[in-house]
Order: C-alpha cells, then sequence, then structure tokens
C-alpha cells in the first residue's frame, strides 16, 4: 500500500431529517501523508466539520455514515468498534476545537485534564502524568506552567485555552492531529501565533494535520495541500500556493476574488470587489447537477442537469467542474 | 395561523369550563345551595343526582356547575392581577437597573420569603371572607414568579442588537420595553400565569376549608373538595368530581397556555406550516 | 496632549461631521466587599474627527474599547470624560431624536440584531412613524425604495427575520440603519458573522450605498483587508487608546506603531510564506485585561522593540508626517 497515514475513500454522510434523508456530504476523498498539512476549507454547512467528526468516529443521530472507507495508517476504521475507536482517539488522531471554553471541562484544573491522557493511553501513575501535563504545557509555551496545570479553564484567556487543547491533544504524539476553526474564536495577533506554535509542534513530532477552516489565506499558508468544500462535495484540490494563483474551479476562484487582499488597493485602486451571487444552499435544498450552478459565472444546461466527474490535475491535484480552466 | 392541538384541546377543555360557569343557571339541575334534603344526604351518583349528593343532601352537578363561577373567576382574575404586578415590576426593573432594581428585587425577596398562602390569610384575616376579599388577597400575593422571569429575561435581551437598535433609532424606554422587549419575553410568561391559574383555584381550596374564603353553603370546587377529605373512602364521588372539575380545568389552562405561546411565536408558525 | 495642530479652531465648523475630543468612558467594577472597586479604562483619550463622506476604518482586537467607542458616539454609554460633537453640537441625551437622524449603527450579528417578532415592514416603518412621518403613503413609498436599495425583494416585506439567510438579515439591518437617512453610520463588524462567500456583496453594497447617500463611515473591523479596501483613514487602536491614526495608504505601507506592524504581520499571506521580516514583526504574548493595563505603554510587554523608556513612559500621539501620527517612542525608526 501507499505511505499515506489517512486515506478517506468515496465518504458519504447522511442527515436524518422529518422523514427524509439527505445527503449531508457526497464522495468525499482525499489523503494525508505522514506528517503533512492538509487544509480543508470551505463555508458554514458545507460539510467539512462533519467529514472530522466521520474520521473520528463520533457521529451522532441524526448523522450517520452512509457508504465509504477511511483508512487510518493502513488499518480500516469506518465500522471499527466503540472500544477500538476509543483507543485511536487521543493516542492515535488527536483533535483540537473552535471554543476551547466549551471544549474544556469548566470543572476540572488544566492539569489535571492534560494528565488524564497520560494516564488513559500510556498507562502512567497519576503523579507522573501531572509532571508530564507541566512538560506539556511548558512546550506549549504556557507562561509559569508549574503555577498553571492548577488554574481553571476559566482562569485562563482565550489563547491560553487554546494552547491547552493543544497540549491535550499532543499529548500522546498522535500521528494525527484534526484542528476544527482552531483560531477563528481568537483575536488577530493571538491566532497568528496559535498557528505558528502547531505548525512548529506537529513539525517536531511528524504529527499530520488535517486543518479545517473557512479562512482560505490561513489554510494556504500552512498547509501543503487544500481541498475546497462547497455543499457537501470537495470541488478542488490542488498544492496550496497553487489554489491562490491559478484556482481552477468558479467556486475557489470567486472566493480568491472576493476578498479584499492587503496591497491590492495599491496597486489596483479601490474596485468592486467580485461578488460570488446567492446564498450558500441548505442541505434540504441542494441544487440538483452541480451544487454551486445557481451562483457560477460559467454555468450552462449540463451543470445543471449532471452533477461533474473528477478531473485529476497535475500534481495530485483534481477539480469537479464540467467547465473547469 | 396555524392551530397545534394544543391549543384545540386546551381551548375546548376552557370553552366548556367557560360555558359551564356561564350557563350554570340553565344546565344546572337543582339551585345549588337552597336544594338540600338531608334525606338524600350522600347518596351515590344515580338519574336523579349525576354526581351524586354530598352531606347536606344537595346535587354535587349543581354544585359544579355553579362552582365553575367561583372558581374560574378566582383563577383568571387573580392570576392576571399577578401577571400585571410582576411583569410591569420585573419589566422596569430589568430594564432600568439601578435603584428601581434593588427596590424591586428586595420586593421579590420578601415576598418569596413568605408563603404566599400566608400571606393571603393575613389578608383575608383583615379583609373578610367572600368572593372579592379572595380575589384580591391571591392577587396580590403571587406574584414574584412572574417577576424574577420576566426581570431574569429582560437582563439577558437588553443587550441584543435589536433592543440597542430601537434606542439608537430614537425609542424611548417605555416604548421599547413594551414593543421590543415584552413581546419577546411572553412565552415563559404565558406558562407561569396558567400554571398559577391552576396554583390559585387550589389556594382558593385551602382557604375556603379556613374559613376564610368561600364559605358554606355557596359552592367553589375548592370548598367542595376540601370538605369531601375525611370521606375519599366512604363516599368518593364527593372529592372525585370536583378533582376532576379543576383538573380538566386547570389542564386545559396549560394546553390552552402552550398553544397561545407557540401561536404567537413566528418562528414555531413557519416550522409547522 | 499632543495634538500637533490637527484640530484647529476652523476644523470646529459643521465641515467636521463628528468631533471626538479626548473621549474617556471608564467603568467602575466589583464592589467594595469583593476585593475593591477597580477602574475598567475601556476608552482612554480618544481623540479623532470624522469629515463628511469620509470611511474611517477603526482596527483593534478584543479588549481594545472599540465597541465602546461606538456606544459612546451613539449616546448609549456616558462619556467619564472629553467631548463629543456632532455637528458642532454636544452630543445631548435630551436630543436622542436629532441624534437618531444623524448617526445610526450597522451591528456585527445579523442573528440577534433583528427583533423576530417584527417583519420587515414593521422594522423599517416604525422608526419613520416615530420621528414623525405619519402619511401611509410617504411611509410605505420609503420603505419599499430602501428595500430596493438594499437589494431585498419589495415582495418580502412581510416576512419574519428567521425566514431570511443571514447576509439578507444583514441587508434588513442596513436597511434599518439608512431609513431615517443619516450622515454617519458606524459600521460594527459589518461582515465577520457572514459566510464568506457573501461578504463582497455586502461590503459592495457599503460602498455603493455610501456614494449614492452621500453618509461617512466608521468602519469597525479586526479584518485588516476589509479595511485597507473600504478606508480613507485608519485609526489603530490598543487597550483603550489609539496608537497609531493616519490615511489608509500610510497605516498599510509604513506603519509606525510596532503593534501596527504586528496585526499586519499576522495575516497569513499564501504568497510570502515564513518571511523574515514578517516573523520579526509579531506579537508575542497574550492580550493584557483592560483592568490591569501594563505601565506605560500598554502594548509594552509584547512588543518586539520594547525598552525601558516604554515601561516608565506613556508615549503621546505625536506626528511623523502629516496627518500621520504614532503612540510609539520609536516612531521614526525602521522596523
Amino acid at each position: 500500500m501507499n505511505s499515506a497515514l489517512l486515506q478517506v475513500d468515496d465518504l458519504h454522510i447522511t442527515l436524518q431529517g422529518d422523514g427524509a434523508a439527505f445527503n449531508a456530504v457526497e464522495n468525499v476523498s482525499f489523503e494525508i501523508g505522514r506528517g503533512e498539512a492538509f487544509g480543508l476549507v470551505g463555508e458554514s454547512g458545507c460539510g467539512k466539520s462533519i467529514t472530522a467528526l466521520a474520521v473520528m468516529g463520533l457521529l451522532r443521530r441524526p448523522l450517520s455514515l452512509g457508504k465509504g472507507r477511511i483508512v487510518l495508517d493502513g488499518e480500516e476504521i469506518q465500522d471499527a468498534s466503540a472500544a477500538r475507536l476509543r483507543e485511536l482517539r487521543g493516542s492515535r488522531i488527536g483533535m483540537i476545537f473552535q471554543e476551547p471554553m466549551t471544549a474544556l471541562n469548566p470543572l476540572s484544573p488544566v492539569g489535571r485534564q492534560i494528565a488524564e491522557m497520560f494516564v488513559l493511553h500510556q498507562n502512567a501513575s497519576w503523579s507522573e502524568a501531572m509532571d508530564r501535563a507541566e512538560d506539556a504545557l511548558r512546550q506549549v509555551r504556557v507562561p509559569s506552567p508549574e503555577r498553571r496545570i492548577k488554574d481553571f479553564p476559566h482562569q485562563l484567556s482565550g489563547g491560553m485555552r487554546q494552547r491547552v487543547m493543544i497540549a491535550i491533544a499532543l499529548a500522546c504524539r498522535p500521528d494525527l492531529l484534526i484542528a476544527d476553526e482552531p483560531t477563528t474564536a481568537l483575536d488577530v495577533t493571538v491566532q497568528a501565533e496559535i498557528i505558528d506554535l502547531m505548525a512548529e509542534l506537529c513539525a517536531a513530532k511528524g504529527t499530520a494535520i488535517l486543518m479545517i477552516s473557512h479562512d482560505l489565506g490561513l489554510v494556504a499558508n500552512m498547509c501543503r495541500r487544500v481541498a475546497v468544500m462547497y455543499a457537501g462535495r470537495i470541488v478542488e484540490s490542488q498544492a496550496a500556493e497553487a489554489i491562490f494563483a491559478t484556482p481552477r474551479h468558479p467556486y475557489t476562484k470567486g472566493l480568491v476574488d472576493s476578498l479584499p487582499r492587503l496591497g491590492e488597493r495599491s496597486l489596483r485602486g479601490q474596485q468592486r470587489l467580485r461578488e460570488i451571487a446567492g446564498t450558500v444552499p441548505s442541505i434540504a435544498a441542494y441544487p440538483s447537477g452541480c451544487r454551486f450552478n445557481p451562483r457560477c459565472p460559467s454555468v450552462t444546461d449540463i451543470c445543471r442537469s449532471t452533477a461533474p466527474d473528477i478531473t485529476t490535475l497535475a500534481a495530485d491535484g483534481l477539480v469537479r467542474c464540467h467547465h473547469h480552466e | 395561523m396555524k392551530w397545534g392541538s394544543n391549543t384545540w384541546v386546551g381551548g375546548s377543555l376552557v370553552a366548556i369550563a367557560i360555558g359551564v360557569a356561564v350557563f350554570a343557571p340553565w344546565i344546572a339541575l337543582t339551585d345549588p345551595v337552597m336544594d338540600a334534603n338531608l334525606m338524600n344526604a350522600e347518596l351515590p351518583p344515580s338519574w336523579e343526582f349525576p354526581f351524586g349528593t354530598d352531606a347536606q343532601g344537595r346535587d354535587i352537578y349543581s354544585r359544579i356547575c355553579y362552582g365553575a363561577r367561583i372558581s374560574l373567576t378566582v383563577g383568571v382574575v387573580s392570576q392576571i392581577c399577578n401577571s400585571l404586578i410582576g411583569v410591569t415590576l420585573g419589566l422596569t426593573a430589568g430594564y432600568w437597573g439601578g435603584w428601581w432594581d434593588d427596590v424591586v428585587s428586595g420586593l421579590t425577596n420578601l415576598m418569596l420569603a413568605i408563603p404566599s398562602l400566608v400571606f393571603a390569610l393575613a389578608i383575608m384575616a383583615i379583609l373578610g371572607p367572600g368572593l372579592v376579599s379572595l380575589v384580591i388577597a391571591l392577587g396580590l400575593t403571587s406574584w414574584s414568579y412572574s417577576c424574577r422571569i420576566a426581570r431574569a429575561q429582560v437582563l439577558s435581551l437588553k443587550s441584543q442588537g435589536y433592543v440597542q437598535a430601537a434606542r439608537i433609532l430614537g425609542y424611548g424606554d417605555l416604548r421599547i420595553m413594551f414593543t421590543q422587549v415584552l413581546p419577546n419575553i411572553l412565552g415563559p410568561l404565558i406558562v407561569i400565569a396558567t400554571l398559577g391559574m391552576g396554583g390559585a383555584i387550589l389556594a382558593e381550596a385551602a382557604l375556603s376549608f379556613l374559613g376564610l374564603g368561600i364559605r358554606p353553603p355557596f359552592p367553589s370546587w375548592g370548598s367542595m373538595l376540601s370538605e369531601a377529605r375525611d370521606q375519599i373512602r366512604a363516599a368518593p364521588w364527593l372529592s372525585v368530581f370536583p378533582g376532576l372539575a379543576i383538573f380538566f380545568t386547570v389542564l386545559g389552562l396549560n394546553l390552552l397556555g402552550d398553544g397561545l405561546r407557540d401561536l404567537l411565536d413566528p418562528q414555531s408558525q413557519t416550522r409547522r406550516a | 496632549m499632543a495634538w500637533c495642530g490637527a484640530i484647529t479652531m476652523s476644523d470646529q465648523l459643521p465641515d467636521t461631521l463628528l468631533q471626538l475630543d479626548d473621549l474617556a468612558v471608564h467603568f467602575q467594577v466589583g464592589s467594595a466587599l469583593k476585593g475593591g472597586v477597580k477602574t475598567l479604562k475601556a476608552v482612554d483619550g480618544v481623540s479623532f474627527d470624522v469629515k463628511p463622506g469620509e470611511c474611517l476604518g477603526l482596527v483593534g482586537e478584543s479588549g481594545c474599547g472599540k465597541s465602546t467607542l461606538a456606544l459612546a458616539i451613539m449616546g448609549l454609554i456616558p462619556p467619564t470624560r472629553g467631548h463629543i460633537r456632532l455637528n458642532g453640537h454636544e452630543l445631548s441625551a435630551r436630543q436622542r431624536m436629532e441624534t437618531a437622524r444623524t448617526v445610526q449603527m450597522v451591528f456585527q450579528d445579523p442573528y440577534a440584531s433583528l427583533n423576530p417578532r417584527q417583519t420587515v415592514r414593521r422594522t423599517l416603518a416604525d422608526p419613520l412613524r416615530l420621528h414623525g412621518i405619519t402619511n401611509k403613503t410617504e411611509v410605505e413609498h420609503r420603505v419599499m425604495d430602501m428595500m430596493d436599495k438594499v437589494g431585498l425583494r419589495r415582495d418580502r416585506a412581510d416576512r419574519y427575520p428567521h425566514e431570511f439567510s443571514g447576509g439578507q438579515r444583514q441587508r434588513i439591518g442596513i436597511a434599518r440603519a439608512l431609513i431615517l437617512q443619516p450622515k454617519l453610520v458606524i459600521c460594527d463588524e459589518p461582515v465577520s458573522a457572514l459566510d464568506v462567500s457573501i461578504r463582497a456583496q455586502i461590503i459592495n453594497l457599503l460602498l455603493e450605498l455610501k456614494d449614492e447617500m452621500g453618509l461617512a463611515y466608521i468602519l469597525i473591523s479586526h479584518d485588516l483587508g476589509v479595511v485597507e479596501h473600504v478606508s480613507d483613514r485608519v485609526a489603530v487602536m490598543y487597550l483603550g487608546r489609539i496608537v497609531e491614526q493616519g490615511g489608509w495608504q500610510e497605516i498599510f505601507e509604513d506603519p509606525r506603531h510596532p503593534y501596527t506592524r504586528a496585526l499586519i504581520a499576522a495575516i497569513p499571506d499564501p504568497f510570502h510564506r515564513a518571511d523574515a521580516r514578517v516573523a520579526r514583526a509579531k506579537a508575542h504574548g497574550e492580550i493584557a485585561s483592560a483592568l490591569n493595563p501594563p505601565p506605560g505603554c500598554h502594548f509594552n510587554p509584547r512588543c518586539p522593540m520594547k525598552a525601558d523608556r516604554c515601561v516608565s513612559e506613556v508615549p503621546n500621539l505625536e506626528a511623523v508626517a502629516p496627518g500621520h501620527r504614532a503612540a510609539c517612542h520609536f516612531r521614526n525608526s525602521a522596523a
């Protein structure tokens, strides 16, 4: 087999609504190599977060896994038992979330929450685990870690809490770190620090990252390859430099063109931003054919009737469009 | 506007109760007070006396029909009074804050510390028994819940964008309170009101039993229930029928309250439509 | 307070729409029983003006006081010190109605900023009626006209907010802010809560309306890309103070305050990964609490250029070029 750490193949996730089942995520496939940083970009409701949950085996009703394969280091885990998944979570796959305040236990000191990882997955004793927890806090650059291990989450700032989350997720040196919008709730300057920290630690420990965000710039800056999702499907996937410079799918192109970037006004003056018309479709009302068709500037009849196939591009890229560039 | 089952069922029960109260003179079989024949004391239900007779030989069915007037009046009027007081105090205290909030909160704490029934008792003792005193006493002593809830809701809504937007647009405080905030806090307040009506009906029972509410021989569901306490095994119909009357009326009020709350919420409208 | 002649007598004529003069908003937090009363200096000596038709971008992160500043300008929070002048007149609570016709606000969260129990029509018509326009035809005409301007379909006027998407709700919010035809609109993070693919629509709309209706904006945002695109002038705030102020080009191309440089460096630029100069400019550590700001220059604990002087002496907002001011002891040094 190849050396991919994580292989997601033709993933489908179903959402059970009032009497009808909706395809929340359809035909999603991607691969993450060992130690690689991979980005999954899309707006709210596109299915990126639930894809991550599916990889962790954390889907709950009304969401459920349809067909598809999830292979972690050669082992198929989409049908794994609850016990096996519990073993994997924390020790092989770590995850950090957007809202550290709700992801941390408000009643437990942060040191203890980190130490739990060592006790659960590595059979450490509590005292040993607490020492290692202090070390972990030092690694994520929390000042005065020996005092901080006794603090409760509410005593820490947002950036600090996110560092604690990173410490917990990376405690047992997992092979893969899934980060779901980890910096969206943080201030801009703190964001930059957290991203740098994550990149550094993962590089040092050889941990691969699956970075999920709505911020294409952030993801393109941090990851080696980026996949763009829209309405439950991956519409484009390319190397990070390429996705900004030469986007192939009209949606990606629209995103890149529509967001004002620093330095553009000096070059081109205050021009009207190129809009993407329409609104993001809700899951119950996905358009037929290509789901982007109501908003696409290059739409033709075939787009409305047939869902486009995947076209492979150079360097492991792909695009899903009848009229890709 | 679509009516859910809550509104239909609740509304029907309440409508029946109101109908019974209004048309009591026509649907009752006998005079509830005067037609007492000790020869007929404590007879089980029969064709002549559909719900049986009480210890005084009076027809329970007729007494229930007339009793509806008392219980509904007490329940509804006193609760409306309580809600008006509680919501006004809570709304203004939460919105304006400051010393007014301190005063209202202090007063609310005082009211909550004293069991409302005891308070009502004290007022009844001063005013003497009777329907009017009953309504006044119950109407002035149970407003703390609505006040608390209203205040808490206002505090959480105060910083919502649309309340600030209204201030910025030049709306005055009172206008904001009554057109922007109040419609958005009605949900729990309606539920409290309907629960309160049930509570008032039961409070009337207690007070009447203590001789301070409706005095015999006038019928009220509560006093009928109280009088029948000792006979539950020997003559169950004495308590069952007034009990059922209270049960269905309070149930109807609660369901109607739930239904109204949903009716008034535009979001639940389109979700069902 | 060194203003370097930026505000002179002639600038106080109605030529200036909004004038803030050493504005401060302090809150007392805590109580004598719980560890003493502390002063939260949310806004601590802010001065700037906004001319008619101009867009001032106000940049800052959490705790910088920009939201408090917005509320103070709107007249919702009384200032502790300083003056707010609209069209030359001091802002006063008694002239609430007139203020409403001059300054309005667009809020960040389109989901919380509309009354869920009011139709669009009512949300737009009520303020008109409140301000004395009682003629039904005229009210209807203005409501419909405003809906057209913001790109909402007229036949949806009797719908409730929850029937609209986030972007459409924000359009309703904008319509509400403009229905009284104000001269100044404060836009508090108008696109942060919206989906990325529709932000451009709303930004374009705001710019169109600005030209069409001759509006001045104060755009509050942490998104520097948006601020650069939309603003004529920019002010950067940190923990209640303005640390740098100037034209948009000056601020973004020649930032003189380390915090401004740190903000710019923090933006992930996919075309310049791991640039050493960028790395040096980044700020480290956490934003301090406004309750306990660091002594001297508030930014000193995080500043890559920190020196002893920064802890002992508060730097003033002084000119580095005409119209460009920075509050840093090293304002004239290279990055």
